[in-house]
């Protein structure tokens, strides 16, 4: 019950959204398709989903063909699109009723797989939907897209414009869901979310950069990379964008992660130019790259 | 001794009915702070900063922007500062310098301002080959950066930004952040919400809202050992789940 993507190609009028794309997602597997907007994250679900026809290339999603299959594939994958997906006028119990409806099913018969998660708005179920806060609509927009049992599940930037306890308790729903047998494929713009993955794609511009475990793709990093930390974080930065020898300059919080063009870096050389340019409180250690880093470095 | 404080807030409350979407929330912020407004959704900070703005009445309560009374105020205070959201920036229809021309005219700005303005604004962003191109032709982040500079046309004492880089690429994301600390080095102060907790650290003070009151309120050095977390995602987890 996986997904297999083969070649697959897409564009607007004159703008290239996909580029021959290919990757499979394993049966079962929770699976992330990471890239910013513009990334085209939501052509390729609208394609696996049955609601737009690529260009070029083939894919199956349960094993059916997008294209000749669409009917069979619509019965068997929920789909929650990335902005809010429900009726907002209805009810929270109405909007699920009117999903389970349209599915040939009904509430009660797959309560057990949303229940985890439709219990939290259960206290809710008589509000109309465009009341609810954003962590509410996004519960509710998963039940609606479990309500039929579907065997494949696709997440458009479900966390999007939602915030962190939200999008923590959200991933941890999804963990559940996969351990009751569901494959899910998500897509966010956020690097930390990619951590918690089987394994991730990482897109920009339409183009895959790299697919595979999050771990794997740590360890492709080719530099090291140094925090560094000064008692004013713009000077410091305009500081070592000046420095001739840099390649890489990101503040990652309250640290800034350097990356240097040389192979034989001595951070102490650094410190001596950072203190030349009146900055103090100067720290500067190896660190660990992150999906963030890497993403940047094949983005370059 | 000269006030260099450019938002005071005092005891602000909004209660729709019987609910109390903000509640009596006190803090001040300075001149060329960049001063981070953050909450779990549905803690109240849209309320507040409607307010703030001068686009909705407090129910009881003071606050001061820009030297403006938000409640007898709001008109002066909406030509006083900066505004740029996800969900309002520009006018996809209108081309980049058609747009800036457009806000620039709303503040005010004479036409020699304004094209001295347009110019200036398109070099340093290196926009010159898509300048006379339909803003909603162009990539998010780019749309972001000139909706941030387009922000700051009129020189305003404050910028207030709602969750200004969501789904931005990280790239683009930080070069965001470097324009913001240019704009807070030069004296502009910086009322920012987000929900990217890297970004909270890039900032001077943080707040944050739980269910209309503000539970923390400090730099994220001080905030992490407060909270004894090791980064202001773990304050935010350990604060907003109590």
């Amino acid at each position: 019950m996986g997904i297999s993507i083969s070649n697959i190609s897409k564009s607007y009028k004159n703008v290239k959204a996909l580029h021959d794309i290919s990757f499979d997602v394993k049966p079962n597997e929770l699976f992330g398709l990471i890239g910013p907007d513009g990334a085209g994250k939501t052509t390729l679900f609208r394609i696996l989903t049955t609601l737009l026809f690529p260009d070029e290339g083939t894919a199956t999603v349960a094993g059916f063909d997008v294209v000749g299959d669409y009917k069979e594939i619509r019965k068997n994958v929920g789909y929650m699109p990335g902005r809010f997906s429900l009726y907002q006028d209805l009810t929270v119990e109405e909007n699920l009723n009117f999903f389970a409806t349209i599915f040939g099913t009904t509430i009660d018969e797959n309560y057990d797989l949303i229940k985890d998660i439709y219990v939290q708005i259960e206290p809710f179920k008589d509000r109309r939907a465009g009341k609810l806060s954003g962590g509410m609509k996004q519960k509710l927009a998963l039940s609606c897209a479990l309500i039929h049992k579907p065997k494949v599940l696709f997440l458009d930037e479900p966390t999007t414009g939602v915030d962190p306890v939200s999008r923590k308790e959200f991933w941890e729903m999804l963990k559940r869901l996969q351990q009751k047998g569901i494959t899910i494929l998500v897509s966010t713009p956020y690097m930390d979310e990619a951590a918690l993955c089987d394994r991730v794609a990482l897109i920009q511009d339409g183009n895959i950069m790299e697919i595979d475990t999050p771990e794997a793709i740590v360890k492709h990093y080719p530099k090291p990379i140094y925090n560094v930390r000064a008692h004013n974080m713009y000077q410091l930065i305009t500081s070592l964008k000046d420095y001739e020898f840099n390649h890489s300059v990101y503040p990652f919080g309250e640290f800034v992660h350097y990356t240097d063009s040389r192979t034989d870096f001595k951070p102490m050389e650094l410190q001596h130019y950072l203190e030349s340019k009146n900055l103090k409180n100067i720290e500067i250690h190896e660190t660990d790259a992150t999906i963030e880093d890497t993403f940047m470095e094949l983005a370059k | 001794m000269k006030n260099n404080k450019v938002i005071q807030v005092e005891g602000l409350t909004k209660k729709f009915g019987d609910f109390t979407a903000v509640d009596a929330i006190t803090f001040d912020v300075k001149k060329g702070e960049i001063f981070g407004f953050l909450g779990a959704n549905g803690a109240g900070k849209t309320t507040a900063i409607k307010m703030l703005i001068g686009i909705s009445n407090p129910t009881f309560g003071k606050a001061t922007v820009a030297g403006f009374d938000v409640l007898t105020n709001p008109n002066d205070i909406k030509r006083n500062i900066g505004y740029m959201s996800q969900r309002f920036a520009l006018y996809d229809d209108l081309t980049v310098k058609e747009n800036i021309t457009f806000f620039g005219g709303i503040y005010g700005l004479s036409r020699k301002r304004i094209k001295e303005k347009s110019e200036a604004l398109i070099e340093e962003l290196g926009l010159e080959n898509v300048a006379s191109q339909l803003v909603g032709s162009l990539p998010l982040g780019w749309k972001q950066k000139l909706s941030f500079s387009v922000s700051l046309i009129h020189d305003p004492k404050i910028v207030f930004l709602d969750e200004p880089t969501g789904g931005v690429d990280p790239i683009t994301r930080r070069q965001f952040w470097e324009m913001i600390y240019k704009a807070a080095n030069q004296g502009t102060t910086v009322f920012v919400t987000t929900h990217y907790m890297d970004e909270a650290e890039y900032c001077d003070r943080v707040s944050i809202m739980v269910d209309g009151r503000i539970e923390a309120l400090d730099t994220p050095k001080k905030l992490k050992e407060q909270f004894q977390a090791e980064s202001m995602n773990d304050v935010f987890l350990k604060l907003a789940r109590g």
